[in-house]
């Protein structure tokens, strides 16, 4: 089984602060680490290799920088790891990462490619399925546990109010929940096996010929940010739970009277 | 000379960092008040390879150098002193008897299970009448064909409540002093050999430090390590290198006392102020920040020696004086920082003042590393 993890260096939002002028990240100072449904996905996809065998390769899309982040992924017992990382990729938005990712996923290969739900500085949960889209494979998201039944994986899904359980076949893509598994601490003799391994490069030139170069970068991200502001607290909604269809109607359009929205 | 930490050394010092904070320190508190350490986190640090840092992978260590170990002291001490001599004891003084004078076949038997994480060692060199003065040393070891028969008495032998190996000094011939001490590596299950109770602390009250007994304990010659005689010299290279780990360990209790003094003299307030803002409480924690430092880069240092094969010991000996002498200025300090609150058991700072003390007398007593560092610099 080829099971490969998607992870995303990002800043601790723990230790992070918000520009009061521009409402976007400081970023500056702040520690770097991996991404928490991400890690979760690490562990599972290391539990499965553990359960099944096969190998676990992390990958990363980020600055020469996220090194770290596949060093770490490295020393909890990834086999081996690669950076996609290049000038023209930068600035990409969901749409443009998920078209360079699948890229590099398909020049590794794969049976199952593991990613986090979302990450703590974007918040999208866009990527992951987005990949599945590009790899025309498919995907589950928000996957809270997974089991291997032969040929076939028996996924948990959380869904709003209620759980889905989805039988799928490799390939396929999985995005994970922090409640998927709680990840393992990084083992000593892994750092130090971690910087003994060599960590494979993807450039532009790599993967040119497996997606179009309109579609990546800043010039191909179709979402612009116009403007980050603090969302406001959402006041708890009402639940109307014994109404005919014709009195639900009257309701929903009395409130929506009441605030003007018609 | 460069000042920096490897790649590798920061990404073990954050593996070593984030443990400490999430496993370690939230028990801290109730271990020090049980005087037990922790089981199941004794098997975790076994777990994550805390047990065999500088070792060889060849004999499942974790093939990290003596800094990365450094490193792992200094983290851990951050948070729980206990459980820095813990690992120190197991590291640099069991396990670095039998990597430096072992056969390959004591090192397979022997050694392997100690640095991959299955067995626990300690080291008994210490007597009721044998402290400084080792070379008093009563235990006796008498060859009887082909094993030796021990029997005497060693007390304060750290983790003895929970070792499976332990590594022992006896007398194989009292006429000759120092140089009749031989070393031995006896398993905990060899009939004889009985551990007694846990001697009550001060400090690091956590940790298992107990009388052990050997009567009549039978062993193979092929337990002893190194030659007949030469005892006292593996004692004193495994203390050498202790050391080390013991100023890494105040070091790292320094600097765990200054962290629960810098959160506390932001919050508090006092004449309508936060008493972060008076100049008095910025000097005193810019001096022992400062102190801290010089002690750190101390300790760093010997340990760099150490890997560079170089002549660390009295460089130990001076990291070990003076970190160990700041951790308890430091601390003391510290609780007088946070007052009343300092001085209570709802802050560790109190705890932290008690863990310090030991750093002057154990694996070497203040004094007794002014008479290394005063032997290595030709005075007489």
């Amino acid at each position: 089984m080829k099971i490969v993890v998607c992870i995303k260096q990002v800043p601790d939002t723990n230790e992070v602060k918000l520009d009061p002028v521009t409402n976007t990240l400081i970023r500056e100072g702040v520690p770097s680490i991996i991404n928490h449904d991400d890690k979760s996905g690490i562990e599972a996809a290391l539990q499965l290799k553990e359960k099944v065998g096969g190998t676990v390769t992390a990958v990363c899309m980020g600055p020469p920088q996220a090194d770290v982040a596949l060093r770490e992924a490295l020393a909890m017992g990834c086999d081996d790891a690669v950076l996609i990382s290049a000038r023209e990729f930068g600035g990409s938005d969901t749409y443009a990462t998920a078209v360079i990712v699948a890229a590099a996923l398909k020049k590794i290969g794969f049976d199952i490619v593991i990613t986090g739900r979302q990450a703590i500085d974007g918040d999208t949960a866009q990527v992951g399925p987005q990949i599945a889209e590009n790899l025309h494979i498919p995907q589950v998201s928000y996957v809270e546990d997974i089991k291997v039944e032969g040929d076939k994986l028996v996924v948990k899904r959380q869904f709003e109010d209620r759980y889905h359980i989805i039988e799928v076949k490799p390939p396929c893509l999985l995005t994970a929940l922090q409640e998927l598994a709680t990840p393992r601490y990084m083992h000593a003799r892994g750092v130090v096996e971690a910087y003994e391994k060599e960590i494979r490069v993807f450039g532009f030139d790599d993967l040119k010929d497996s997606l179009n170069p309109e579609h990546i970068g800043l010039k191909g991200s179709p979402t612009n940010v116009i403007r980050s502001f603090t969302k406001q607290a959402k006041g708890q909604g009402t639940l109307h739970t014994d109404l005919s269809a014709d009195e639900a109607v009257k309701v929903i359009v009395e409130k929506l009277e009441e605030r003007h929205i018609i | 000379m460069d000042f920096n930490l490897s790649k590798t050394h920061l990404l073990q010092q954050e593996l070593f960092r984030r443990f400490a904070e999430n496993e370690i320190k939230p028990l801290a508190e109730e271990m020090d008040e049980k005087e037990e350490y922790n089981r199941e986190l004794l098997e975790k640090l076994k777990r994550y390879g805390f047990f065999g840092i500088p070792y060889s992978r060849e004999y499942g260590g974790v093939g990290g150098d003596y800094l990365t170990y450094i490193l792992c002291m200094e983290e851990v001490s951050k948070v729980d002193a206990s459980t820095g001599i813990t690992i120190s004891v197991h590291t640099s003084l069991a396990c670095s008897c039998i990597d430096s004078f072992g056969t390959e076949e004591q090192k397979q038997k022997w050694l392997r299970p100690l640095v991959d994480g299955s067995k626990i060692g300690c080291f008994g060199l210490t007597e009721p009448n044998a402290g400084t003065d080792a070379a008093g040393q009563q235990t006796k070891a008498v060859l009887d064909g082909d094993h030796y028969i021990i029997n005497g008495a060693k007390i304060f032998t750290t983790n003895s409540g929970f070792a499976d190996t332990f590594v022992v000094f006896a007398m194989t011939d009292k006429s000759k002093g120092t140089k009749g001490i031989s070393a031995f590596v006896i398993d905990r299950n060899t009939p004889g050999l009985t551990v007694g109770k846990n001697i009550r602390r001060m400090g690091i009250r956590a940790a298992s430090n107990c009388e052990v007994s050997y009567e009549n304990v039978r062993i193979p010659v092929s337990q002893r390590l190194g030659k007949e005689g030469e005892g006292f010299k593996i004692a004193m290279k495994a203390l050498d290198g202790g050391r080390i780990g013991i100023a890494a360990q105040a070091v790292g209790i320094a600097q765990g006392a200054l962290n629960e003094a810098m959160k506390y003299v932001k919050e508090r307030k006092q004449f309508g102020k936060r008493i972060s803002s008076f100049q008095n409480t910025q000097f005193k924690l810019a001096e022992l920040q400062t102190k801290i430092d010089a002690a750190r880069l101390m300790t760093y240092r010997a340990a760099i020696v150490k890997d560079q094969g170089g002549n660390y010991g009295p460089l130990a000996a001076m990291a070990k004086l003076f970190a160990s002498e700041m951790a308890n200025e430091v601390t003391r300090a510290c609780v007088q920082l946070m007052g009343g609150y300092g001085y209570s058991r709802e802050y560790p700072v109190e705890r932290m003042m008690r863990d310090a003390k030991i750093t002057e007398i154990y694996e070497g007593t203040s004094e007794a590393m002014k008479m290394v560092i005063a032997g290595s610099m030709k005075i007489n």
